[in-house]
């Protein structure tokens, strides 16, 4: 919304003080002011009222004509025009030579063969309308050679502010309520409006006019007759203008300065068209011309104005095509009135048709405001046309009333809530100026909000805080930290967990941690042949590609991997993010915080990335739990898994999650010449597996003895497990040093270390607890290499 | 028997003269010197001699036998050193410049950034919190002051999930949360709340270099008796120096947020000017950075808490715009793009 000070400085006077401050210090106590502010009339200088004292024809030209103007300078000046509106005895706007327009300063110019000493100015040259068609024609009596800035209200300050930051400031939305701000921020009074009083017309007829639903909150009318002029005055069009909106005729001109002045939107009606206003919903939907002559589908909860029976315009939207005013009117019926702001906003939505009225009902407009705007306008229009007569009196009905609020505090209240010092006197005075009911009794406040702060905005006395502590300025604050007493933070097992995972997959593994999305990309699935499994979804996406939630993180991180290929022969990526594994028994979603680790090699076996992603699962399990891993071979459940090596990890016992291969018909989508393991463990369940002691064994004085096995079967055996179950002290270390598999089988060297703690091992003593092991492995078809 | 002597000393200077490595020189020590060696043979000579002439000979013969000693020794030294020599000029020059090949991991950057906030919270007695992804409406929005139909949801396109839950737009939607799980403490032993919340959060809304469906936040609370806009101010201003790590100047404007009330824009002096004006900050010398407030009392009561006894200040820094500001990210998108050629390069920071 743009902002004029002239207009602001109607209601307050601001002598002596920098209105450019007064701005600045708007911004920081009541809504954010946009940076560039608008020097209106400052890119104009010399241009001046001039009267046309001849008019004669280009000989060369149909369009351009030879002036003789009076500048007011006692001679008369040559002048080449093109508009086709010039005629004798016209003032208009003369820019001189050296006068300047924007980057352009006035010289004599060479025109067809005769030369201009000077340029008679349009509207739009002038900067004060975007009329273009001719030039000014200055009706106002006033001498020539006089500075047309002496003339018009052409030097404004405009700034403006964010709409999004007045939402909840119903009473921002005219220059009236802005002044009050104004004025509490620079301790100066607030006029009050110029009104005409209304009850003088109390014993005229009333408007037939009914509230027939509670959705209109008051409805304000008045019939006006005699209406001569169609023009507003310049200064009027220059104000709209400025803050953005065209001049077009004096009503509708009039209508809309009411609106910028007070936020109260009105409408005219032609009261032929118009007699019998009824305000209600209809049954059914049904189609309505508006205005701007749009067919729109109007729905049963729209709430409508009509003349009887016959809707003649949108309440709060827009008017109606059939009821507008046209040349022949000579009787109009003026609305004023509040609409409830919810079903504006709405229908609004419902329509897609934001207008400036709707804009404003949508903030919880003041129902208190619809009588003053009606008494405003009779002014104004009565200043304007002395002609105009008003022949109804007001008719005025509520549907709705606003609870008024009181609200009761101490100062007590507001220094805690502060934490600074601001005495009775600030207080009273801010809210005082702000428009509030003070009384102070001992400390206590007794406040009455104002109708205009009262339909949402301020309902309790946090908001009262609000109010006198944005006057009083935060730049004005002491700050202070608090005096609460002080306790050690606690960790979060879960959160502690995720970091050390990061980190060890960093430093120790040189993997890179991603972010993938929390829903399935369909394209992105369906290139590599992942099923979308069925899982909650998404109910409004405006994507279609994202509708489904993954219950792992696999397969958006195979997706990953994919279009990272040609990063290097060899790279792994993690992440530790959330997936939904469907609903749990309340209905509410399964969120789980999992980590997934998927390795990638185009020079790797199978074999070795799959021990390189069980060792890395190893070490996270060792470093943070102190524990070892084991697995359990597992059914695969996911079209992207490969059916062998697929296993479930259990950490002390409790399962975390799984490891596996990736299912050929998916991997060769991602690469060709690749392998690719995978693994996702659930964060939650790892992190709550109780970590073991650190337990220290002082290593032994005496010598120990190494002992090689080799091992073959002719089936795939768990040799590894075998050999850790063969339960020993005196083992203390096994290793496995070689591993060779043809169609014959496979086979396996492990090396054993035996040391006893107190003394020196003998050959015999070792040997027994060999052969028990040989022994174990044979009746598990497991046989030593002979 | 004085010429042997003078011969045996003429054929060992010779010798030593040959040897070429200390190989050679142990060989001609056995030869000399050894049991067999021809010095020692010499003394098996001594039979026939007068004890006079024994006497005189067995001296010539020691001094002979320290003289081979002492050349051999000193003919070793000046070889081995001969030999370090070599060795040291046989070894290459290697070119350093090579490239380094090593390859490093890396985080995602707002890990990094995340875990610098976290640090600085955590060293104020800020608890950190971890929270779902997936919210009721109710934390959302009710128990944040935003009733249905409230405006304030117009301005959150929401994601809503087929089971009526959505995916929250917000970090505020952990307060509720919070407030329950920490209200017991803070009313009976006078433990107040602090605590902080990084998450991801949703908004169903086009993407464009600027504008993503998933990015991060970071809220933070704070609740006990008596806390006051002064002592917001105060934290805001502490803490965002920390994490700038610059002494930073911070404003607040009027600010409207339902959960909050008074409810704050806080800007901070611009970091590339320091507040002079220029143009990263559009010559206003500050930057808008997050929103924050009092929490509203509607939300300390749907937390279980007194408002009349307490009071808080509430926060939400956005993590995503605070990693793109630190490592000049132009585009949004590229932190949810899972490329490596842009997330590799964020091996770790202070």
């Amino acid at each position: 919304m743009f902002l004029s000070m002239n207009w602001i400085s109607d209601f307050v006077d601001f002598t002596g003080l920098d209105k450019l401050d007064l701005i600045r210090r708007f911004s920081l106590s009541t809504a954010e002011v946009e940076n560039e502010i608008f020097f209106k009339g400052s890119d104009i200088s010399g241009i001046v009222v001039a009267e046309i004292k001849s008019v004669e024809d280009h000989p060369e030209s149909k369009k351009l004509h030879l002036l003789k103007v009076d500048a007011g300078d006692g001679v008369l000046t040559d002048v080449v025009c093109g508009a086709p509106n010039v005629r004798v005895g016209m003032k208009t706007a003369f820019a001189k030579i050296g006068a300047k327009i924007g980057e352009i300063e006035i010289t004599p110019r060479a025109l067809a063969g005769y030369t201009s000493y000077g340029m008679c100015c349009s509207e739009k040259e002038v900067g004060i309308s975007d009329d273009n068609s001719g030039i000014m024609d200055i009706l106002e009596d006033v001498a020539n050679g006089t500075d047309i800035k002496n003339v018009y209200e052409i030097e404004d300050i405009v700034f403006e502010v964010d709409n999004k930051s007045l939402t909840n400031r119903p009473d921002l939305w005219g220059h009236y309520g802005i002044a009050r701000e104004f004025a509490a921020i620079a301790d100066r009074p607030l006029k009050p409006l110029d009104v005409v009083d209304l009850s003088a017309y109390d014993n005229l007829e009333k408007v037939d006019m009914k509230i027939e639903d509670e959705l209109c909150q008051r409805y304000s009318c008045i019939k006006l007759e005699g209406i001569t002029k169609n023009v507003s005055p310049v200064n009027m069009r220059i104000r709209l203008f400025y803050c953005g909106m065209r001049g077009i005729n004096l009503l509708a001109d009039l209508t809309n300065y009411l609106m910028l002045e007070m936020g109260q939107p009105m409408h005219a009606f032609d009261s032929r068209k118009v007699e019998k206003i009824r305000i209600k919903r209809f049954d059914e939907p049904f189609t309505f011309r508006t205005l701007d002559g749009v067919d729109r589908n109007i729905d049963t909860n729209t709430l409508m104005i009509c003349n009887g029976d016959t809707p003649v315009a949108i309440a709060g939207i827009m008017g109606g095509l059939d009821s507008e005013i046209v040349e022949d009117t000579t009787t109009l019926t003026l609305e004023s009135a509040t609409f409830n702001a919810v079903s504006t906003r709405k229908s609004t939505v419902k329509l897609a048709h934001r207008t400036d009225a709707s804009m404003r009902y949508e903030k919880c407009l003041d129902p208190e405001m619809t009588v003053p705007a009606i008494a405003r306008f009779i002014k104004l229009l009565k200043d304007i046309d002395a002609d105009a007569k008003v022949v109804s009196a007001l008719t005025d009905e509520r549907g709705f009333n606003y609870d008024k609020i009181n609200l009761k505090f101490d100062k007590n209240f507001v220094d805690r809530y502060t934490g600074i010092e601001i005495s009775n006197d600030t207080i009273v005075k801010t809210l005082t100026a702000l428009g509030f009911g003070v009384e102070l009794q001992d400390n206590n406040f007794s406040v009455d909000v104002p109708s205009w702060r009262a339909t949402k905005d301020v309902t309790i006395k946090a908001d009262i805080i609000e109010e006198i502590t944005r006057i009083f300025g935060y730049d004005n604050f002491d700050i202070n930290t608090t005096k609460s007493p002080l306790y050690p933070v606690r960790a979060d097992i879960e959160k502690t967990t995720e970091d050390r995972i990061k980190d060890i997959l960093v430093k120790s593994f040189s993997l890179h941690e991603l972010h993938s999305y929390i829903w399935m990309g369909y394209d992105e699935c369906k290139s590599l042949g992942i099923e979308i499994e069925e899982n909650v979804g998404l109910t409004n996406a405006t994507n279609p590609n994202i509708a489904t939630l993954r219950k792992s993180l696999i397969p958006t991180q195979l997706c990953q991997l994919k279009t990272n290929t040609g990063f290097a022969p060899s790279f792994g990526i993690f992440e530790v993010g959330r997936a939904v594994d469907g609903l749990k028994e309340d209905g509410m979603c399964n969120e789980k915080k999992n980590l997934a680790v998927t390795l990638f090699s185009k020079t790797k076996t199978p074999a070795e990335l799959y021990f390189e992603l069980r060792d890395i699962l190893t070490v996270l399990s060792g470093d943070i739990k102190h524990a070892a891993l084991s697995f359990e071979a597992a059914a695969p459940t996911h079209n992207y898994e490969h059916p062998k090596n697929l296993n479930k990890i259990y950490c002390e016992g409790e399962e975390i999650g799984i490891i596996g291969m990736v299912h050929p018909t998916v991997l060769k989508k991602i690469d060709k010449k690749a392998n690719v393991v995978f693994a996702e463990i659930n964060v939650g369940a790892f992190s709550a597996v109780k970590a073991n002691d650190i337990k220290y064994d002082e290593p032994s004085k005496f010598p120990g003895i190494e002992i090689d096995l080799s091992f073959v079967t002719d089936k795939f055996a768990p040799v590894g497990e075998a050999v850790k179950n063969a339960d020993c002290s005196l083992i203390k270390d096994i290793q496995v040093v070689d591993t060779y598999e043809d169609e014959n089988g496979k086979s396996i060297t492990v090396r054993l270390f035996f040391v006893h703690p107190e003394k020196t091992l003998t050959r015999d003593e070792v040997m027994n607890v060999v052969n028990s092991i040989i022994d174990s492995l044979s009746k598990k078809g497991i046989e030593l290499k002979k | 028997m004085d010429s042997k002597i003078v011969l045996l000393k003429e054929e060992f200077s010779a010798e030593l003269m040959k040897a070429e490595n200390t190989a050679d020189l142990e060989a001609i020590r056995v030869k000399y010197l050894g049991k067999k060696g021809s010095v020692t043979d010499l003394l098996k000579e001594m039979r026939d001699l007068s004890p006079e002439e024994k006497k005189a000979f067995g001296q010539k013969v020691n001094e002979l036998k320290a003289e081979v000693a002492d050349k051999i020794a000193e003919r070793t030294t000046e070889l081995k050193e001969l030999e370090i020599q070599k060795e040291i000029e046989a070894m290459p020059e290697f070119d350093i410049s090579m490239p380094a090949n090593i390859a490093e991991g890396s985080y995602h950057p707002v890990t990094l950034v995340q875990r610098q906030c976290e640090e600085i919270f955590r060293t104020m007695g800020f608890n950190v919190e971890n929270y779902s992804e997936i919210v009721t409406d109710y934390e959302c929005f009710e128990a944040l002051n935003i009733p249905k139909h409230h405006p304030a949801r117009d301005m959150q396109d929401t994601y809503y999930l087929t089971n009526g839950q959505l995916l929250k737009t917000h970090t505020s939607a952990a307060q509720n949360a919070i407030y329950k799980k920490y209200r017991d403490a803070l009313i009976n032993d006078n433990v107040p709340i602090k605590a902080i919340f990084p998450g991801r959060c949703f908004r169903n809304e086009a993407t464009d270099a600027c504008h993503e469906n998933t990015f991060f936040q970071m809220e933070g609370v704070m609740v006990d008796k008596d806390i006051s806009i002064s002592n917001l101010i105060y934290f805001m201003k502490t803490m965002l120096s920390e994490v700038f790590r610059k002494d930073l100047k911070v404003r607040l404007r009027p600010g409207f947020f339902p959960f909050v009330e008074p409810g704050f824009e806080l800007d901070i002096s611009c970091l590339i000017c320091g507040g002079e004006g220029c143009p990263s900050c559009k010559h206003s010398g500050w930057l808008e950075l997050c929103p924050c407030g009092m929490i509203h009392p509607e939300v300390l009561k749907a937390g279980g808490i007194d408002p009349e006894e307490y009071s808080g200040f509430a926060f939400g820094l956005g993590l995503t715009r605070l990693v793109m500001m630190k490592y000049g990210i132009k585009d949004i998108r590229d932190l949810n793009s899972g490329s490596l050629k842009v997330l590799s390069q964020f091996t770790d920071d202070e």
